[in-house]
């Protein structure tokens, strides 16, 4: 027999494997055309006949959702200090990051074309600009709710900021930070797709792109399928290193905004 | 009378967006080198404030605090803090956080890496002392309220400093461990001595541990009172169920009453 827990890991891939089933049975039984929804198997096929094309615009989007979310990460880290070094900054700044980052990034997508010309380079600064502000935001919110009673002690110890820094705000700031990542990588990959779908020669949304001009419907599912899967790995990544990176905030229960 | 502790005639406006808060106005309180000084007063009379004053974390608008015979013009840089929320670091072990202090103190600072075996052997005694020995190495979050004040107050007293502040340290404990940790702290008290000013909602808990006793006023806060405690030292328990000892309490709550009917 299979126990309660044993149910509770195996649901979501019981899940996963019914609904697909559920979507091949629905394809054939109402004769769905393909080119409105391919059924599982068709684009099953599409990965077997195209899996070079695939593979190889997945490793560009990869690479520049990668690039991007990096300088994201260097980017967002040290403004988050920043910020977050001074209630006057953080009251200053936060406004107008907020504006920036309520500004949709599909629309900068066409001015970072004209400005770069078609390629990866504005799909490399989609994935940044996107993913860059919650960064700065949690590193920086990490760092501004210090307690104040905690910096009162140090500071009645002769502390200076930057040993309250270094010894509370930044230590502190980390489930912050990790969090924010797990959250960051997902958007620079958003990103980087919306871009390559306005205007790039290589990447999966440059492929599905195609594929659908071509009128090609179980590639673009396939093209599909294979975003969401690097997606996953992606956040899962991010996720398991955030767990185990910083267990005190998890242990401690007191879990970082994510 | 020049005392460790002085305060002369000191006034405090918190600015704030809709005026100013006068927290303290005419405050003045002398502490003697080595004594246990408490203050009581109702809620929001500006104790907290009074602390800070003392520690320098914020200055007078008006009058002179001077600790040690030196104006205060500037965080002191030795004062030990502990409040009523233990505030330890989730990230740090038990003994990291009690040796906290030594990172940031001179001459410790400078000594720490070479020396830090024998801090780490400082800290754990210290930590046996409250009764919390062999916990160094957990993480606060896996110790009980209790033991993180114990932890909390270790960490304040580290690097043995002349001067421990002490806002509602206990206030947050259940009766049994909130007198447990008096005897920790007489128990510590009496053996270095240091000059300390502890700020309590609790009577007994002033009149168990203290040599003078200051009542503050409401806000505006200052002191109306001073009471010294000739109780002899040291102290058990069962002395606050003494008559003399609960004839203090009286008085005292009396006194309290009255303030807060002003
Ligand atoms: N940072 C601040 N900004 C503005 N007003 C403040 C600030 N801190 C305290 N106050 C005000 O100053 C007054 C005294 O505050 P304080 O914290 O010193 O009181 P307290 O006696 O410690 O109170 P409690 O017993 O409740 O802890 C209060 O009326 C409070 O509103
Ligand atoms: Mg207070």
């Amino acid at each position: 027999m299979i126990s309660e827990r044993q149910w509770e890991r195996i649901a979501p891939w019981a899940f996963t494997a019914a609904s697909i089933l559920l979507w091949e049975l629905a394809c054939r039984l109402f004769r769905v055309d393909p080119f409105v929804l391919p059924a599982p198997s068709a684009i099953a096929e599409a990965f077997v006949i195209y899996w070079r094309p695939i593979l190889r615009n997945s490793a560009v989007t990869l690479w520049t959702t990668l690039v991007g979310f990096g300088i994201a990460v260097v980017f967002g880290l040290v403004c988050g200090i920043v910020v977050g070094w001074s209630r006057f900054i953080y009251s200053g700044l936060y406004p107008v990051m907020v504006g920036f980052n309520s500004i949709p990034k599909v629309a900068v997508v066409p001015i970072l074309i004209i400005w770069f010309g078609i390629g990866e380079v504005p799909a490399i600064l989609t994935a940044f600009l996107i993913s860059f502000f919650p960064i700065v935001v949690n590193v920086a919110t990490g760092i501004a709710t210090t307690e104040p009673e905690l910096e009162d002690v140090l500071r009645a110890l002769g502390a200076k900021k930057l040993d309250i820094m270094l010894k509370v705000g930044i230590p502190r700031s980390q489930p912050y930070f990790f969090g924010s990542l797990k959250v960051a990588i997902t958007l620079a990959f958003v990103g980087a797709v919306v871009s390559e779908t306005v205007g790039a020669n290589a990447g999966i949304g440059h492929l599905m792109l195609q594929a659908g001009s071509n009128f090609q419907m179980p590639l673009v599912f396939a093209g599909l399928v294979a975003l969401a899967i690097e997606g996953i790995v992606m956040y899962a990544i991010f996720a398991y290193f955030e767990s185990r990176v910083v267990h005190w905030a998890f242990r401690s229960g007191r879990n970082a905004a994510a | 009378m020049a005392g460790f502790v002085d305060i002369e005639d000191v006034e405090l406006t918190y600015r704030g967006e809709n005026g100013g808060v006068l927290a303290l106005q005419g405050t003045s309180l002398s502490v003697g080198k080595g004594e246990f000084a408490a203050v009581v007063g109702p809620s929001g009379c500006g104790k907290s404030t009074l602390m800070k004053l003392v520690t320098g974390l914020v200055r007078p608008q008006r009058g002179r605090v001077a600790v040690e015979g030196a104006v205060v013009d500037g965080p002191l840089k030795i004062a030990g803090m502990a409040f009523q929320n233990p505030t330890l670091l989730p990230w740090r072990r038990t003994i990291d956080n009690v040796l906290l202090p030594m990172e940031i103190v001179e001459p410790h600072r400078g000594r720490f890496r070479a020396e830090h075996a024998r801090y780490k052997t400082m800290a754990e005694e210290l930590l046996a002392t409250v009764g919390l020995g062999g916990f160094g190495d957990r993480y606060p979050w896996e110790l009980s309220g209790g033991m993180q004040q114990r932890a909390s107050l270790c960490r304040a007293l580290i690097h043995q400093p002349a001067l421990l502040m002490l806002d509602e340290p206990f206030a947050a404990l259940d009766a049994f461990t909130r007198e447990e940790l008096w005897c920790v702290l007489r128990d510590l008290w009496e053996k270095h001595r240091f000059t300390v000013i502890l700020v309590t909602h609790d009577l007994r808990e002033a009149v168990f541990l203290a040599d003078t006793i200051h009542v503050m006023s409401a806000r505006p806060g200052r002191i109306v009172t001073t009471r010294r405690i000739d109780l002899a030292r040291p102290r058990e328990l069962s002395v606050c169920y003494e008559p003399a000892f609960v004839d203090i309490v009286h008085e005292l709550r009396d006194q309290i009453a009255t303030v807060r009917r002003q």
